[in-house]
């Protein structure tokens, strides 16, 4: 395999920190001063992704009910998350009274917590990845289960009754549409072998996890995007914060910063869930590639693969908004209807066809292995 | 030196949530304590390099078991109370028993650490052992134990059901009652 020139790569500066560290610091310092970089880096780009996703959400969302949306605050309105978020940063926290305080204060930090978690085990881009565990696919499907606890204690401590419904139902969707959600992953480690990321990754260099897959993989993507949609309670399933029956759900008496982590989690779930589908199924970071095309390779290699990155991520966002924008609001019974009765059935048996299809070779890797083969 | 820290950090942290989980009067809380103290022992699997212990007990426990007993709770008669003490003799009976507990775990660990730490001397146990360990006849493969397992599970399953499952007279009455 050829060495590609990949001039615009992070890799570069990565290693010129390192080696600045190992120069001036003992090991020991080196690899705590990197931690902390590390987790500010992440922080930062938590936050700057959550800015410009509410931006990007709002624009959206206008464009598809045919008004202009924020426009007031700097060049097409770009600065209107950055001054929301200066107001929501300086506005008043209110105790509510008769309310757990210490739960209904820690609940905010939950939600928040399990989704850094999960945004920390996502690959960026080459080398662009903060822990690269042999069971990453796992990891994230454990952290961020976390987040549905944060959500019933908010509900619960909130000692509201339309907090509560809202946590309730929340609570119902988010355990039901997360068996879908890890059945359809578990599909995709069945076709790749491992559930580590970069090799997950490494493996769809020629050939997309959804073709060479094909049909099971499909199923699965379709069913990965409809429950992971479901567990960030967006779009056509946001019923735990219906505002028409439950004002705002489960974060009804939150004000200020601690309204602004659950709505902070929010756009990040969708970043994440958006992630986790480019990692699996459209290759990640790993830019498009054709087996033999050297000079194409090169071409595309030289666009940096964390651009890559955000493409395949951008187009699954708005994937996600388009849902979310052009589907009337489900029941809650329909909900679990759908989970239990359609989806999960579909998913076992999807899984079962994986399993055949690996095992008796058909998928695209073995079939034509000169075309997409490792 | 920094795993020391880290290892200290994670042992206060299981000591003080694990009492204030059985001295807390308000049950909600008590479950909360109890999370951040399974959360700390998954800390610790983490420490040891044991990532898939790591991951089970996250998933399993925190996300899992803890969400089941949070949502019990919720359906208890008026959670928000604070719980009184009745008996006094009953207390003294507890501390007794954990104690005793106390005693036998630490003469089990005391005399088993030893070995234990022979065993253990692999390196990082990948989910491919794991996975093979679980699912294999051989030597040391758990696959009857996993399957023995997995049927216990189902028949949990199909208790459940018999139970949640409404008969013809009770379904009439909660339609009639919903209306």
């Amino acid at each position: 395999m050829l060495i590609y020139s990949q001039p615009l790569e992070v890799t570069q500066i990565l290693d010129t920190v390192d080696q600045f560290l190992r120069t001036h610091l003992s090991p020991g310092m080196v690899s705590l001063s990197k931690g902390i970089l590390t987790g500010l880096l992440l922080l930062v780009a938590y936050a700057v992704i959550a800015l410009a996703l509410i931006y990007i959400e709002r624009k959206v969302a206008a464009f598809f009910q045919a008004r202009l949306g924020p426009n007031r605050l700097g060049k097409y309105g770009v600065f209107q998350s950055l001054a929301d978020m200066i107001k929501i940063l300086i506005k008043e926290i209110i105790p509510i009274n008769k309310a757990d305080q210490l739960l209904f204060f820690a609940a905010s930090f939950f939600v928040i917590i399990a989704s850094l978690l999960a945004f920390g085990a996502i690959p960026f881009g080459m080398d662009l990845h903060a822990i690269d565990f042999n069971l990453g696919v796992f990891y994230l499907l454990a952290v961020s289960s976390l987040g549905v606890i944060g959500i019933l204690l908010a509900g619960w401590s909130s000692n509201n009754k339309y907090s509560m419904i809202g946590a309730m139902r929340s609570g119902a969707q988010f355990i039901s549409y997360e068996l879908s959600a890890g059945f359809s992953l578990m599909t995709i480690v069945v076709l790749s072998g491992t559930l580590q990321f970069s090799e997950i990754i490494e493996g769809q260099r020629y050939c997309w996890n959804l073709f060479n897959g094909h049909l099971p993989a499909v199923v699965a993507f379709v069913i990965y995007l409809i429950s992971g949609h479901a567990e960030t309670n967006r779009g056509p399933f946001d019923l735990p914060e219906a505002e028409s029956e439950l004002t705002a759900g489960y974060h009804t008496e939150y004000s200020g910063l601690q309204f602004g982590f659950f709505y902070l989690s929010e756009y990040l779930n969708m970043f994440i869930v958006a992630a986790v589908a480019t990692t699996m199924f459209l290759g990640g970071w790993m830019p498009v590639q054709i087996k033999g095309w050297e000079a194409f390779n090169q071409v595309m290699w030289v666009i940096p693969s964390w651009a890559w990155f955000i493409g395949k991520v951008g187009v699954m966002i708005f994937l996600s908004l388009w849902v979310r924008w052009s589907f009337p609001r489900l029941r809650i019974d329909l909900l679990l209807n759908l989970e239990w009765k359609y989806l999960l059935p579909i998913n076992l048996v999807n899984l079962l066809v994986m399993v055949i299809i690996v095992l008796s070779g058909f998928t695209l890797t073995e079939l034509f292995p000169a075309f997409f083969g490792r | 030196m920094t795993e020391q820290i880290i290892f200290y950090m994670l042992a206060i942290a299981i000591t003080v949530f694990s009492i204030m989980a059985v001295t807390s009067k308000l049950i909600v809380r008590s479950a909360t304590y109890l999370l951040f103290v399974l959360l700390a022992t998954a800390g610790l699997y983490m420490l040891l390099d044991y990532y898939f212990l790591f991951a089970v007990q996250v998933s399993v426990y925190a996300g899992g078991i803890m969400v089941l007993f949070i949502m019990a709770i919720f359906l208890t008669h008026r959670p928000g109370t604070e719980v009184r003490t009745k008996h006094g003799w009953r207390i003294g009976l507890s501390v007794l028993l954990s104690l005793a507990g106390l005693l036998l775990c630490g003469d089990i660990i005391l005399h088993n650490a030893v070995r234990l730490y022979q065993f253990t001397d692999a390196e990082t146990i990948t989910m491919q052992e794991m996975g093979t360990a679980m699912l294999g006849s051989g030597k040391n493969q758990y696959l009857l134990s996993f399957e023995m397992m997995s049927v216990l599970l189902l028949a949990c399953i199909v208790g459940a059901i018999l139970i949640a499952r409404k008969t013809n007279g009770s379904e009439k009455e909660t339609k009639e009652t919903d209306q």
